[in-house]
């Protein structure tokens, strides 16, 4: 393994003995992580808290009330052929949200190969997928609304479900949003060849890399991650 | 500068991707059917908590690369976890205790 560039001669050590050399060293504690993967972490970690706190006051909402909550397998069904399937939209989006994971996993590991339009294409069909996902939360969200689903009632069950549902798939919504922005600018950042120039950011002097990928990547699984856990306990559970 | 940073950045094989790819839809397509076939009680709850736990590894540990990560990132990304299932332990605690005295006075009366 190579030596952290910041520190000439630092010995890397396996596991915990690793860990209790890296934190107790000089200058930098996560040695060779790139600074701006290192914040993104952190940033994801604080998000996972925002989602957590949605999540357990949907928990404490949901085993606090004396009526009955709306069944999602009920509320969520889509009529197909005329039959309704339950989830069925739900699950089109998973299977779409994990596709877009895999093309993002393959974007950065052909970005680090330094192979520009692979890298760039994957990138591409990652921000459709989400695109996708987005369009499809759209129509479930203007289904519901019709159906009479508000913030402060709905004809199914308990009046909280609407609170939860709008605030929660709205925040997740909101992040793969943002993310489908960044992703275009990436995308054509990578087609320009910035990451294999070094060319300078718009608001940084860091150098232009493709561990930015990575840390793009980064973000958008976290956003996967968070479906996968909005899926299991407001949908399926 | 270039040199080491080149040296620094691995790549890993395309296999393991479209494994993890692939367990993923796999996952995926089995937490659907725990709803299709519509498992009740504790049988549902496992499965959707077995699912749910499997993929959030998988993404985590290969997709995001923390399998390859050092332990000084890795421990300060999974310990904050411990608060959160404390959160959660002392949230259901409060959800029965609300429930109990919501039952009691709506419909026992507080007298």
């Amino acid at each position: 393994m190579s030596s952290d560039p910041k520190i000439e001669g630092y010995k890397f050590k396996p596991g915990y003995s690793g860990m209790a050399a890296d934190t107790a060293s000089d200058q930098t504690m996560f040695k060779g992580v790139h600074w701006g993967k290192a914040m993104m972490w952190i940033f994801l970690l604080s998000d996972t808290f925002i989602f957590s706190c949605f999540l357990i006051s949907y928990m404490k909402g949901r085993a606090s009330t004396p009526v009955e909550w709306p069944n999602p397998s009920e509320v969520f069904a889509l009529n197909a052929f005329g039959v309704p399937v339950p989830l069925l939209l739900i699950a089109i989006m998973t299977f779409v949200l994990i596709t877009s994971s895999g093309t993002m996993a393959l974007a950065v590991k052909y970005g680090y190969e330094r192979n520009r339009k692979m890298c760039g294409w994957l990138i591409i069909a990652t921000a459709l997928g989400g695109l996708t996902f987005v369009g499809m939360q759209v129509f479930e969200w203007s289904k519901l609304i019709h159906e009479g689903v508000r913030p402060w009632e709905n004809p199914f069950g308990a009046a909280q479900f609407g609170s939860f549902f709008f605030m929660i798939t709205g925040f997740h919504g909101t992040h793969v949003s943002i993310g489908v922005i960044f992703l275009f600018i990436y995308a054509y950042k990578t087609f320009a060849g910035h990451y294999d120039e070094g060319k300078r950011g718009w608001f940084t002097t860091m150098k232009g890399d493709y561990v930015e990928i990575e840390i793009l990547g980064l973000y958008w699984h976290f956003v996967d991650l968070v479906w996968v856990f909005i899926f299991a306990f407001f949908y399926l559970w | 500068m270039d040199e080491i940073k080149k040296e620094q950045t691995t790549t890993h094989k395309i296999g393991i991707y479209l494994w993890i790819w692939g367990l993923l839809f796999v996952l995926s397509f089995f937490s659907y059917m725990v709803d299709w076939y519509q498992f009740q009680g504790l049988l549902r709850w496992s499965l959707i908590l077995f699912f749910m736990f499997l993929k959030a590894g998988l993404i985590m540990a290969f997709f995001m690369h923390l399998y390859w990560e050092r332990y000084a990132l890795v421990n300060v990304l999974l310990w904050p976890m411990t608060a959160i299932a404390c959160f959660v332990g002392l949230m259901v605690a409060e959800g029965k205790y609300t429930l109990f005295s919501r039952l009691f006075y709506f419909f026992v009366g507080g007298g």
